[in-house]
């Protein structure tokens, strides 16, 4: 039976649903069209949220950004659930297999107790700024407007809680799995003066209300000077004064850090584009947010590295800016 | 007493995993549906990790069980050898 | 240094529970602020028992693995044409229901979760709704592709996402989650994560699925599968919730008690519309409403509710009603949607002969008795060239929204109707259960954007229905309503099949 159907009689009525034939026309979609635009309801909610009953459920005055369309956030990467976790699931074969090299090599005793102690004090403590961006973006995801933006932010969500089981792994590694290493970091990230200013700076944006602005605070202000000074500069110093192999460690990172600066330089390249109350808006936030980044950051810059370092991350944060037209 | 129950994908990996759920669990039920298996016992059903690997003569690791798992009843307890489904009544 | 090895718990603690800090520069509560305006006493988030200890890295790997294998799938069966080895045209129709009114949900059920795993001052209960908000999204995703081929070659798809905002019959499952999501984040875990995912998903995904699959529906009984495999995850994840807050203080427990009743008595009334999909539009059947309603609720829930009695808990408000009314739903459901086709967007139909012995024999002291009768007069008016379509407007609940369909139990010729006042406004129900879900929070449920009022009130356009289906709900009428003997979707499949 189906061997003496004709071709000419299964061309299709249409090529994609219709909302999707109304934005890009009337042709096959990508599956990240289809995963993506319009799918969060608009209108006719019945009932005022009893925990925020000046919104509706879906509200998109939870920001002072406008936007007319929240969907021209197109994610670069174009990351539907099944292209994510496609790419974290290959990138952190990788991981497992660097992890699992360092650990039964032994990688450990080769690195100078100095050098360890100095990552126990400066690198693993990183992974609670990681559980507070991933508070951030789990914010911006639950109350933000427009799935393109919203499901992206809670990849990155995600993916933060997987930045800092990585960097809790490297703790473990150091402390033959007792903890004692996680424990001791978490002092530091407590009382420790290096680490005060970025802890008041993760609480202080933990309880931001416009999710836009938190989201400028943590991923494109604190983890634009963070990815600078951690992974590319002090990852430079711990090279040269031999804890070179923590690299395999932080690779992750590294990488997860590159696919995910695109999306936010995008992000923000977009919202400028859209009018200048946002561009003004967005400017107002990165200098007030930036401002209070270099003054949490400078002390732990001059343990790790030192004088020149936080300048350097600064100037690579502003070529990112300029480049998506916030600053000149 | 109530039954406790788990229902895989019926594939090659499940009917492994069968296998080896009624090798711990002799008294269970076992019933096939369209494109499920259904396994049911009084009160527990235990999955043994030494077990699965036997049967499939590889190493598995328990949370895989959630690849070609459908539903389940009853409080689970997932530890590194077993998966188990207890009511505490 | 000899390292030891670090069982799963020990791990997953290290790895996420370690993760929290007390704040010092601000006052923690700002972050979290919702915790405490339900009543619900937390006095440690410490005793959280993490209900399955998932670590990211294995997260992406396990769930890339799903992910593979359905799209594997998906793509063979839209080169294959897969749509062409469904038994019969008018199974398609179940899954259209699907995808304008149960794919949205899993979208709400997203944000929900994302809502909760934001709000929780917990880490452990946090992380694990993440992860569930995540799989919610996965959910809608993979639905929404694999109802994409079905979408190309039937009606009735293209305009899910707009429908499901609007028409009348999917304000019924949209208002359910809407009241979910609107309500605090602990009524949000016993509504969704304990009520919802715990006992009535599995009604939907698994005997549904399994009729799929027994229909030659290859993409959905796919997803529907995978999709449940995240499902142990929730269900664990919703009767951890419920144990921890049971534990947490003897005050949460009539709290907890009174949302159990709410949320079990409205997801019953949500599910009459499986129930239709099972009895009446699985052209092969894998077993009757009633009988997966015993399995499922009646045998799995039964258990449940025994165990949770150590803590004080009943069996849900109403488990006596809700047990008679396996019985006659479905029936309901399918004559009230037969006698609206023409308002509807999706096609329906008179069983066939072979059908109506099969609900008999299924449901031997109630179908001859109510139902038969009803199709047989359908019949006689489809023969005399008459087929029948009302020409009213239902009235609707004003709980759970459903037109009133729903007869007394006890007297199957009665309609169940109550009805109170509230602030001088007469608000009508379809039953006991609505009625005291609105007395409860009438201020909540006044403002229910209810269809027909809505439509009478001038708000969706008109005058006319048919302006109103055509402008407001953006069906494309002739093609995605009315019976499927004459449709653009028969003529179709009867040209792909060869059938003069």
């Amino acid at each position: 039976m189906t061997i003496e159907i004709k071709t000419a009689m299964l061309e299709p009525v249409r090529n994609t649903f219709a909302h999707i034939e109304r934005r890009f026309g009337d042709k096959p979609a990508t599956r990240y069209q289809e995963a993506t635009y319009d799918v969060a309801s608009e209108i006719n909610f019945h009932y005022k949220p009893l925990w925020q009953p000046e919104f509706e459920l879906n509200d998109k005055g939870r920001t002072a950004i406008v936007m007319k369309d929240w969907y021209a956030f197109k994610d670069p990467r174009q990351f539907y659930y099944g292209t994510y976790v496609q790419m974290r699931a290959k990138q952190q074969e990788v991981a497992e297999s660097n992890y699992s090299f360092f650990e039964k090599r032994d990688l450990a005793r080769l690195i100078p107790d100095t050098i360890q102690q100095k990552v126990i004090r400066l690198l693993v403590p990183l992974r609670h700024v990681e559980q507070a961006a991933n508070l951030n973006n789990m914010y911006g995801s639950s109350l933000g407007y427009g799935t393109a933006i919203t499901q992206a932010l809670l990849y990155n969500g995600m993916d933060r809680l997987g930045n800092a089981q990585y960097l809790s792994r490297i703790g473990l590694i150091l402390d033959g799995n007792s903890g004692d290493a996680l424990a001791e970091a978490k002092r530091y990230w407590m009382d420790d003066a290096v680490w005060q200013g970025v802890r008041a700076y993760c609480e202080a944006n933990i309880c931001v209300e416009d999710w836009f602005e938190s989201f400028v605070a943590q991923d494109v202000v604190l983890d634009g000077l963070i990815y600078e000074l951690v992974y590319l500069q002090f990852d430079q110093w711990l090279a040269d004064n031999g804890g070179q192999d923590f690299s395999m460690l932080t690779e992750f990172i590294q990488n997860w850090n590159k696919d995910t600066n695109r999306w936010v330089d995008a992000v923000v390249k977009i919202a400028v584009m859209e009018s200048d109350a946002n561009k003004q808006l967005l400017h107002q936030w990165v200098e007030n947010w930036k401002g209070k980044a270099i003054e949490a950051l400078a002390p732990l810059a001059q343990e790790m590295i030192g004088p020149d370092a936080l300048n350097t991350a600064i100037t690579a944060l502003d070529t990112r800016l300029v480049k998506t037209g916030l600053l000149k | 007493m109530s039954k406790v129950y788990i229902a895989l994908q019926d594939n090659d990996e499940s009917r492994y995993i069968v296998e080896a759920i009624e090798e711990s669990n002799p008294d269970a039920t076992v019933i096939h549906q369209p494109a499920m298996i259904r396994i049911e016992r009084e009160n527990k059903l235990v999955i043994e990790r030494s077990v699965v690997e036997e049967k499939m003569g590889r190493e598995w690791d328990v949370q895989e069980l959630h690849i070609n798992l459908i539903t389940l009843g009853g409080n689970v307890d997932e530890d590194d050898d077993q998966f188990v489904l207890e009511w505490k009544q | 240094m000899a390292a030891k090895k670090l069982n799963i718990k020990d791990k997953y603690r290290l790895l996420t529970r370690d993760l929290d800090w007390d704040f010092s520069y601000e006052d923690r509560k700002q972050a979290f602020p919702y915790e405490e305006f339900e009543g619900i006493k937390i006095t440690d988030w410490n005793k959280w028992e993490d209900p399955f200890r998932l670590t990211m890295d294995s997260y992406w790997k396990y769930q890339a693995e799903k992910e593979k294998k359905l799209y594997a799938i998906l793509d063979a069966f839209s080169q294959n044409n897969g749509h062409l080895n469904v038994v019969d045209p008018r199974y398609v129709n179940a899954v259209k229901i699907f995808l304008t009114g149960v794919s949205p949900l899993e979208y709400q059920a997203y944000q929900g979760f994302a809502h909760v795993g934001r709000q929780f001052g917990g880490v452990g209960a946090r992380v694990a709704c993440q992860m569930q908000s995540l799989d919610e999204l996965r959910h809608v995703q993979t639905q929404i592709h694999a109802m994409s081929h079905y979408n190309k070659f039937f009606d009735g798809f293209q305009e899910f996402s707009h429908m499901h905002d609007r028409v009348w019959y999917l304000s019924v499952p949209r208002s359910f989650f809407c009241d979910a999501r609107s309500a605090g984040p602990f009524e949000f875990m016993i509504a969704i994560g304990f009520s919802f995912e715990y006992v009535l998903t599995n009604l939907l995904f698994v005997p549904f699925m399994s009729g799929a699959a027994y229909n030659g529906d290859m993409a959905t009984v796919t997803f529907g599968f995978s999709a449940q495999s995240d499902e142990a995850r929730h269900m664990t994840l919703g009767l951890e919730v419920i144990k921890f807050l049971l534990e947490q203080h003897e005050d949460n427990v009539p709290i907890v008690q009174k949302w159990i009743d709410k949320w079990f008595w409205r997801g019953t009334r949500l599910l009459t519309i499986v129930a239709m999909m099972m009895d009446y539009m699985l052209p092969n059947k894998v077993m009757s409403w009633k009988e997966a309603w015993e399995v499922y609720f009646e045998e799995a829930g039964g258990a449940l509710f025994k165990d949770l009695a150590r803590y004080g808990i009943r069996m849900p408000k109403y488990a006596e009603t809700i047990e008679k009314e396996k019985e006659h739903i479905s029936h309901q459901a399918w004559w009230t949607f037969y006698t609206h086709g023409h308002a509807a967007g999706f096609h329906t139909w008179i069983p066939s002969d072979e059908e109506l012995d099969w609900l008999s024999a299924q449901y031997p002291d109630t179908f001859d008795k109510y139902y038969r009768p009803l199709w047989d007069m359908a019949k006689e008016m489809e023969a005399k060239g008459e087929r029948f379509y009302t020409s009213g407007l239902p009235q609707l609940c004003q709980t759970c929204q459903i037109p009133m369909l729903f007869t007394e139990m006890d007297n199957p010729n009665q309609n169940s109707m109550r009805d109170t006042v509230y602030q001088g406004e007469r608000y009508h129900f379809c039953s006991d259960g609505c009625c005291d879900i609105f007395n409860d929070e009438p201020e909540k449920f006044v403002q229910a954007w209810l269809p027909v009022h809505q439509i009478f009130q001038g708000n969706c356009g008109g005058p006319d229905v048919g302006d109103i289906l055509k402008d407001y709900y953006k069906m494309n009428i002739g093609h995605d309503n009315m019976d499927i003997k004459g449709s653009p979707d028969e003529a179709r499949w009867n040209k792909w099949k060869g059938i003069a």
